[in-house]
C-alpha cells in the first residue's frame, strides 16, 4: 500500500523506535536519519510495505573536521504516490562504511559504486564495489574536502592503468608493454606518399 | 576419401540432441571472445565503453565502463556561487541545455523557497518542451541511423535546426544557452518570438507524421527493434530508470503529471506508455511525446501571461542595470550578489524535473552563504545505462546498437 512520506516515517517510528534518530522536514521534503544497523530492515519495509520502489540517488556529504565525518543519503521514490523519502546514515572517518542497499534496489549498485569512488565510503554487502567514474588504480577520492580543486599529481607514473585493455595493441592501447607496441598503433603506420 | 553418412544415421531420432551435446563440449565451443566496444564507437553516442563477452555472436556478459567524460562538475560546484554554475549545466545533457539550466535554477529556488511569477513559469515550460522535442529528434534520428535508416536522421535534423534557430533568437547561443538564472531568466522573449514558435508548431505535426511514416512500419527497423532489449516494468523501476525508458515498459510515472511544477497542471497533455518494454516501444513513446510536447507549446503560447519573468526580491536577483546606475540600494544589492552570491538558508533539498532523458535531479546541501557545501547531480542517463548488464546478455552483437540507440543516453550527464 503506498504511504505518503509522513505516514511512512510514522510507520518507521512505530516499527523501529530508537532506530529512528531524527526526522527532518524542510521545504516539503522528508528525510529520516537512521541507525546504521536498522537501515536494511527499514529500507526493506519501505520498499515492500510502503511502495517506495524507485531508487533515485545515493549521495555522501563530507564534514571534513567534525565526527562522524560522512553523511550518506539514499533518495527513494514511490511510483504509486510520487512521494520522495531520504534515508540518512552517518559514519565515522575510521569506519567509513555503511550497509549497502543494492540487493534491494539493483539500480543502487552503480550509485553506491560512484559514492565509493568519489567519497571513499564503503558499502558493506555490495557485490561489486569497484571504481566507476575514475579508473581502477586511481589513488584518491576526489569529492573529499581535503582533495584540492586543481587535482593532485602522483609520483607513480603508471598508476592509472592496472590492467592492459582488451584487444591490447589497438588504437586504445593503455600502456606500451613491449618495444614494438607502437607499430600496432594505426596512426604510426600512415601510408607514405611520394 | 571421407566417410559418407548413411541414410540410417541421418534418420536417427536424436540427431539434434547429438549436435547440441557436441556443441557443449569444450573442444567445439572454444574460448569466449572479449570484445571492446567503444569508447569511440559511433553507436555509443559519445564515450561509452562496453566490455562484451561473446560466445560466437551471442553476448554472455556485458560490463559497461563509464567515466571517460568525467569532468568533476560536483567538485567544481562546491567552489563557485550558485549563478556561476549555470553554464556548467549546459554541458550535462548537451542535447537539451535549456532544460538543464532550468532544472538547476529550480533546485536552488526550492532551497530559497522562491516562486516565479506566471510568465516566468510559462516561459520555462516553453523551454522544457522545446528541449524535449529537440532531444527526442536527436535520439530517434540517431537510433534510426544505428539501425540502418540514414535518411531519417536528415529529416529529424532539419527540424532540429529550426529549433536551434529559435533558441539562438531566444538567448544568443544554439547549444550553450545558459538561459536560466536563479530566480528567473537572463532575458524576456524577444519580440515576435511567440509567433515564430507558433509557426514552427503548426508545421511540426505534419513532420511528426512523416517521421512516423518513415519508421513505424519500416520492415527493417521493426525487425531490428521489436522484442529486442525488453525489460519489464518491475525491472525498470528496480534499476531506477526514468523518462521514456521507464514509460516504454508500462509505468506511467511522469513528474509533469504526478508532481506538477512550473504550472504544468494547467496544460492538457497525455503521458504515453508502452506495453512490452522493447526498443520499439521506447521509440513509439518518444514519437508520441513529440506530439504531446507540441500540444503543450501551443497551449502555452495561447495563454502566455504578461508581467515579469523573474522574482522581484533584489536581495537575491540582480536588479536591472538602469536602477543599479541610478539607485544606491540596488547598487549595493548588485555588489553583494556578484561578490558573495545569494544568501541561502541552512538545509538540504532534492529537486527532480522531468527532462527529455528522464528525471534530472539536483541535491544541494547548504550551510548558508552563496556557495553550495555539497551538490550532487542525478544524471538520468547514468541510471538508464545501469540496466545494460541485465538486458544485453542473450542478445546478438548487432542488437547492441539498437538497444543503445533506444536507451537514448548522453554521456555528458552520465559522467558529469
Amino acid at each position: 500500500m503506498p504511504l505518503s512520506p509522513t505516514d511512512a516515517v510514522a510507520a518507521l517510528k512505530d516499527k523501529f523506535g530508537d532506530g529512528v534518530l531524527e526526522v527532518i522536514e524542510f521545504r516539503g521534503e522528508t528525510a529520516v536519519e537512521l541507525k546504521a544497523d536498522i537501515l536494511v530492515e527499514a529500507a526493506t519495509f519501505l520498499r515492500d510495505g510502503a511502495d517506495y520502489d524507485l531508487p533515485i540517488d545515493v549521495m555522501a556529504v563530507d564534514f571534513e573536521d567534525s565526527e562522524p565525518r560522512f553523511l550518506v543519503l539514499w533518495e527513494i521514490m514511490s511510483t504509486g504516490n510520487s512521494g520522495n523519502l531520504r534515508l540518512r546514515v552517518r559514519t565515522t572517518e575510521d569506519e567509513a562504511e555503511v550497509p549497502s542497499l543494492s540487493h534491494l534496489y539493483p539500480g543502487m549498485n552503480w550509485m553506491e559504486r560512484e559514492v565509493y569512488d568519489m567519497s571513499g565510503v564503503k558499502f558493506a554487502g555490495h557485490p561489486d564495489l569497484r571504481r566507476i567514474l575514475m579508473w581502477p588504480g586511481y589513488p584518491y577520492h576526489p569529492l573529499r574536502k581535503e582533495f584540492p580543486l586543481e587535482g593532485k599529481s602522483s609520483e607513480e607514473p603508471g598508476f592509472a592503468f592496472s590492467n592492459p585493455a582488451p584487444l591490447e595493441g589497438g588504437p586504445f592501447t593503455a600502456a606500451a608493454v613491449s618495444e614494438h607496441a607502437h607499430e600496432s598503433e594505426p596512426r604510426s603506420n600512415a601510408p607514405k606518399l611520394d | 576419401m571421407a566417410e559418407t553418412t548413411t541414410l540410417a544415421e541421418l534418420e536417427k531420432a536424436d540427431v539434434m540432441g547429438a549436435t547440441a551435446s557436441a556443441l557443449e563440449s569444450e573442444e567445439i565451443q572454444g574460448d569466449k571472445l572479449i570484445l571492446n566496444m567503444g569508447p569511440s564507437h559511433p553507436s555509443t553516442h559519445g564515450v561509452l565503453r562496453v566490455k562484451l563477452e561473446l560466445d560466437g555472436e551471442i553476448i554472455v556478459k556485458a560490463d559497461p565502463d563509464v567515466g571517460y567524460l568525467h569532468r568533476g562538475d560536483e567538485k567544481i560546484a562546491e567552489n563557485m556561487t550558485y549563478n556561476q554554475f549555470v553554464p556548467y549545466t549546459d554541458r550535462l545533457d548537451y542535447a537539451s541545455p535549456l532544460a538543464n539550466n532550468i532544472g538547476y535554477a529550480m533546485a536552488v529556488e526550492k532551497l530559497l523557497d522562491w516562486e516565479l511569477p506566471a510568465r516566468g513559469q510559462a516561459v520555462r515550460v516553453l523551454c522544457f518542451e522545446l528541449s524535449r522535442i529537440s532531444s527526442h529528434l536527436l535520439g530517434m534520428g540517431a537510433m534510426a541511423m544505428d539501425c540502418g535508416a540514414m535518411t531519417v536522421f536528415l529529416y529529424t535534423f532539419t527540424e532540429r535546426e529550426k529549433i536551434y534557430t529559435l533558441i539562438e533568437r531566444l538567448c544568443g547561443a544554439r547549444f550553450t544557452t545558459s538561459y536560466a538564472r536563479v530566480g528567473g531568466m537572463t532575458r524576456d522573449l524577444p519580440p515576435g518570438f511567440a509567433e515564430e514558435v507558433a509557426g514552427f508548431c503548426k508545421q511540426f505535426y505534419a513532420k511528426i507524421d512523416e517521421l512516423d511514416n518513415l519508421l513505424s512500419r519500416n520492415r527493417i527497423f521493426v525487425d531490428r527493434t521489436k522484442d529486442v532489449g525488453s525489460y519489464t516494468k518491475e525491472e525498470a523501476i528496480a534499476y531506477g530508470l526514468t523518462g521514456p525508458n521507464l514509460r516504454g515498459s508500462g509505468c506511467d510515472l511522469d513528474l509533469r503529471k504526478s508532481k506538477p511544477y512550473c504550472g504544468y497542471e494547467q496544460y492538457d497533455f497525455d503521458v504515453p506508455v508502452g506495453t512490452v518494454g522493447d526498443c520499439y516501444d521506447r521509440y513509439l513513446v518518444r514519437l508520441e511525446e513529440l506530439r504531446q510536447s507540441n500540444r503543450i507549446i501551443e497551449q502555452v503560447l495561447a495563454k502566455l501571461p504578461d508581467g515579469p519573468i523573474h522574482v522581484t526580491d533584489y536581495k537575491g536577483y540582480l536588479p536591472s542595470k538602469k536602477s543599479v546606475m541610478t539607485k544606491m540600494e540596488e547598487l549595493i544589492h548588485q555588489f553583494i550578489l556578484v561578490t558573495e552570491g545569494i544568501k541561502t538558508p541552512n538545509g538540504e533539498v532534492y529537486c527532480g524535473v522531468e527532462n527529455p532523458k528522464g528525471q534530472l535531479g539536483f541535491y544541494i546541501y547548504s550551510t548558508g552563504g552563496g556557495v553550495p557545501y555539497r551538490m550532487k547531480i542525478r544524471g538520468p542517463s547514468f541510471n538508464n545505462l545501469s540496466i545494460l548488464p541485465k538486458i544485453l546478455p542473450g542478445h546478438m552483437m548487432a542488437d547492441v546498437v539498437a538497444i543503445l540507440g533506444s536507451l537514448d543516453f548522453i554521456m555528458g550527464e552520465c559522467d558529469r
